[in-house]
Order: C-alpha cells, then sequence, then structure tokens
C-alpha cells in the first residue's frame, strides 16, 4: 500500500485518484507513526514552502520520512513533495528536510517573454538512467507549475533537466528517493507510467 | 521551453455540454465526460469547464461532473461558473479540478481574485474577461470595454486596464474572450490578443472565434498567446485535437505530441 503524505499542502486527492484509475492501492494519511512504518510513500504538495514545513513539522511527518528513507522505503516526491527534500528554500527562507543536499532557489529571467511561474508542458533531458524514467520517450512533456526551482549541490542526484532560460533539475533521485518538479499525476500517459513503475520500483536507483 | 496550449471549453449545463453562440440560444450536445476523455486521449492539453446552469440549485450536478472527468483524464483542467467565494472555489478544487475560473463575479467584486489566490495560490485563479469592442474614448481608451452577464452588460471599465488589474490582483492566468468573434469561427481577435499579452506577465488564454487551425496558428504567434481556446471546432467533429496538434507542429509551434491512454510498453 501507498502511503500519500497529508500535511495540509494543497490538493492530494489529484494524486490519489490517479493511483486509483492505475488500480494502485493507496490511502492519504495525515498520521506521522502511519508514515515512519509505510512500506511506499508519495509526498506531494502545492503551495508554498514555509507553511509546508511548518504543517510537516507540527505533525511530526519531517521525523517520519527521514526515518522512512532511512529504512529504505521507496518515497517519491512531487513539486513541494520535491522542494521541500533539499536543505533550505529561498520561498520564505525555510529550512528543509535536507535529504538531499542543495536549495530550492526562485527563477531569475531576462527573457521579458518568458513568465514566473513557469507553468505548462514542457520536456525533459535525462541526466542518468533511473527506472522510473524508463517509459520516458524524447518527445514527451511534463505538466509543470513552479516559481522556484531545484538546484541540487551534485549532479549525482539529478536524474533529469528542464531548460527555461535557467536549465534546473526537474526530476532528483538518491538512493531509494525520487522526486520530481512536475506533476505525474496531471501529465497525461507519461506521467502516469511514471506513478505506475513508482508501484513496483524496489528504491534501488539503477 | 513551454510548449503552447490547446484548452478545449466545455460548456455544462444541468450536467450536460451545451454550445453557445454569442452566449444565446445554447443547445444540448452531448455528455461532458465522455467529451473530456475523448479529448485527453486525443492529446488534449488541459481543459476549461463552465458551469451555466441557470438554477443554483443544480450545482451539485457539477461537482458530480467534475469528480468523474478527475477520475478518468489525467491533465489539468479548471472550473467557471458560479464561483462567487472561496467555498465555492474549494469545493471544485476538493471534487478533483486544478484551477478556478472567475469572470462576472470578479467584476463585481475584484477582491475574489485575492482571496483565492492567498487561498490557493495564484496558479489556481484564473481571470476570464468578456471584451467587447467599442469606439475609443476617454473611459475606456483601448477600445475594448469589459462586459458581464454573458456580453449583456457593458461595465464601463477599460479592458486592457483590466487585464493589469486582475494580474496585480493575483490571477495567475488570463482568458481573454473576445465576444464579437465569439461564434463567428472567423478566427481569434488577434489585436486584442497581442495588446493584453504584450501588457500583463502571466499567461494569456486566447477564446472566441475559432473556425480553423490557421487562427490557432494566427493568434498562438502574431496574438502573442500562450494558450488557444476550442470549443465548437472540436465538439461536432468537424476538427480533433490531434489534427489541430499536428497542424501546429508541422508549422514549427512548440507542442506537446502525445496520444493514447496509460499504457506504454516498457521501452
Amino acid at each position: 500500500m501507498i502511503q500519500i503524505v497529508d500535511y495540509e499542502a494543497g490538493n492530494l486527492t489529484s494524486v490519489k485518484r490517479a493511483l486509483d484509475h492505475l488500480g494502485i492501492v493507496s490511502q492519504i494519511t495525515p498520521d506521522a507513526k502511519t508514515i515512519a512504518e509505510a512500506e511506499r510513500i508519495i509526498f506531494p504538495g502545492v503551495g508554498a514552502a514555509g507553511s509546508a514545513v511548518r504543517n510537516l513539522r507540527e505533525r511530526g511527518m519531517d521525523q517520519a520520512l527521514c526515518e522512512a528513507f532511512e529504512k529504505g522505503v521507496p518515497i517519491l516526491g512531487i513539486c513541494i513533495g520535491a522542494q521541500i527534500l533539499l536543505s533550505h528554500s529561498e520561498e520564505d527562507d525555510t529550512d528543509c528536510l535536507g535529504l538531499i543536499p542543495g536549495e530550492t532557489v526562485r527563477f531569475q529571467l531576462s527573457d521579458p517573454t518568458l513568465k514566473i511561474p513557469h507553468m505548462g508542458w514542457d520536456g525533459i533531458e535525462i541526466t542518468q538512467p533511473h527506472p522510473l524514467l524508463a517509459g520516458v520517450r524524447p518527445d514527451d512533456m511534463f505538466y509543470f507549475v513552479h516559481s522556484y526551482y531545484l538546484k541540487p549541490e551534485r549532479e549525482e542526484h539529478v536524474a533529469a533537466t528542464t531548460d527555461y532560460e535557467t536549465v534546473f533539475a526537474s526530476a532528483l533521485m538518491r538512493e531509494n528517493l525520487f522526486a520530481t518538479q512536475f506533476h505525474p499525476e496531471k501529465s497525461g500517459p507519461p506521467g502516469l507510467d511514471i506513478l505506475r513503475r513508482f508501484a513496483t520500483w524496489e528504491g534501488n536507483p539503477c | 521551453m513551454l510548449s503552447k496550449r490547446i484548452i478545449a471549453c466545455l460548456d455544462v449545463r444541468d450536467g450536460h455540454l451545451a454550445k453557445s453562440v454569442k452566449f444565446v440560444n445554447t443547445k444540448n450536445i452531448g455528455d461532458p465526460i465522455a467529451k473530456a476523455k475523448e479529448y485527453y486521449e486525443d492529446g488534449l492539453d488541459e481543459l476549461v469547464f463552465y458551469d451555466i446552469t441557470a438554477s443554483s440549485d443544480n450545482r451539485n450536478i457539477m461537482i458530480d461532473v467534475v469528480d468523474r472527468v478527475a477520475a478518468q483524464v489525467f491533465i489539468p483542467f479548471s472550473v467557471g461558473g458560479g464561483i462567487r467565494s472561496v467555498e465555492d472555489g474549494r469545493r471544485v478544487l476538493l471534487a478533483g479540478a486544478e484551477k478556478v475560473n472567475v469572470n462576472s463575479a470578479a467584476v463585481k467584486n475584484p477582491k475574489l481574485i485575492t482571496e483565492l489566490a492567498d487561498a490557493f495560490g495564484s496558479q489556481c485563479a484564473i481571470l476570464s474577461m468578456d471584451v467587447l469592442g467599442v469606439a475609443p474614448s476617454a473611459a475606456i481608451p483601448s477600445g475594448y470595454e469589459i462586459v458581464i452577464n454573458g456580453g449583456r452588460t457593458p461595465m464601463g471599465i477599460d479592458a486592457l486596464e483590466w487585464a493589469k488589474t486582475g494580474e496585480e490582483l493575483g490571477a495567475g492566468e488570463l482568458v481573454v474572450n473576445s465576444i464579437d468573434a465569439d461564434g463567428t469561427k472567423d478566427g481569434y481577435e488577434i489585436r486584442l490578443t497581442r495588446l493584453i499579452a504584450d501588457a500583463v506577465g502571466i499567461p494569456v488564454i486566447a477564446s472566441g472565434g475559432a473556425g480553423k487551425p490557421e487562427h490557432l496558428y494566427e493568434v498562438l504567434t502574431d496574438g502573442g498567446a500562450d494558450a488557444a481556446l476550442v470549443a465548437s471546432m472540436v465538439h461536432y467533429g468537424e476538427y480533433t485535437v490531434r489534427s489541430l496538434k499536428e497542424y501546429l507542429h508541422q508549422r514549427g509551434v512548440r507542442i506537446r505530441m502525445c496520444y493514447g491512454t496509460t499504457e506504454r510498453a516498457d521501452c
């Protein structure tokens, strides 16, 4: 069973609906103990980093997620759920979980025709093969909505990049942890494919 | 680089798909859920549902439509019509919509845009504006006026000013709907779309007048739009979403090409 972390960070039902459609059993839980003992975790979220991390700490979810990571439980972070995995976010100057060294920073774009947030469909370039991205085709696009981007310290933690004037990490990987800046649950067939692969992924990065 | 989006607009009345011409003479043309699914499988990028149900007693029917669409369509979609408060917005978001869409209610109560943006984030708050071409005047220097109530009531507000105000109040996207072009199939109002796209820093969705694939090309290039809204062009089977995308792709517009449903073979 996949446990979806409920920490009042936006619409969690989209992920649940996508998993239901794929016939994958999941539940949304606000309970830290359930997360600490989960066999598989999705950490979604939309909204602002500051309130998201505050809600997470109030529930003891930060500890639970770190415990689960240490145990080797497969974890998938999505959007804010990906940003919070890094050490720090510029948004609300927020200290985050630090499961992957690096920070989340705001887009600074010089081209006035480019808009912030980076919202809509964009491609990804896979920089390191990963089992969850094995079904991605060269022309596939994914749905993004974000004003801040993932900037991990080490290249080994980047699974894919996207170019929006700035080339940023659109997917992160570290051992049993995988995270996407885009929303697989709203990205049509290639997005659903990532969720489907996650449901059986053993947590091994290669 | 982001792709340009094609968005299908579904007017829903009492749970049925309706198509209006110049906002009057609406008629039932099918099941919105089946249509949404068909377009999704054909590679559509996004959907907009406008609830044009006359009676507020029937609003729950719309929530049910949203819920059923969200269970089988995995692209973003927004819901508009009848959203007058944060609570109304919350209901459609919880039912599975990605964004909410406000129009007349925001003209009457501009604070609504800020309230929605504060509650759910700007990316959730779309401002739709119905625009009518008028003779330029001191009050309407751009020659484009905001109208409400389906185009029947002129508001004495300049559309260009309203677009900028909407952005300042927190709207994350603008739908610019030309009442003059709506239903004509003669093409989008390119000048209006460009005027607004150049003046704001948020995405602009062009609406009203699409009849041929060239019209989409024009508004996404000359018109400066980030997305093109289509309705009757695809509702009656005259064009498929896929054929529109292939056309734009061939003409060099960056477009997402993706068809089919869930399953794909392991590579």
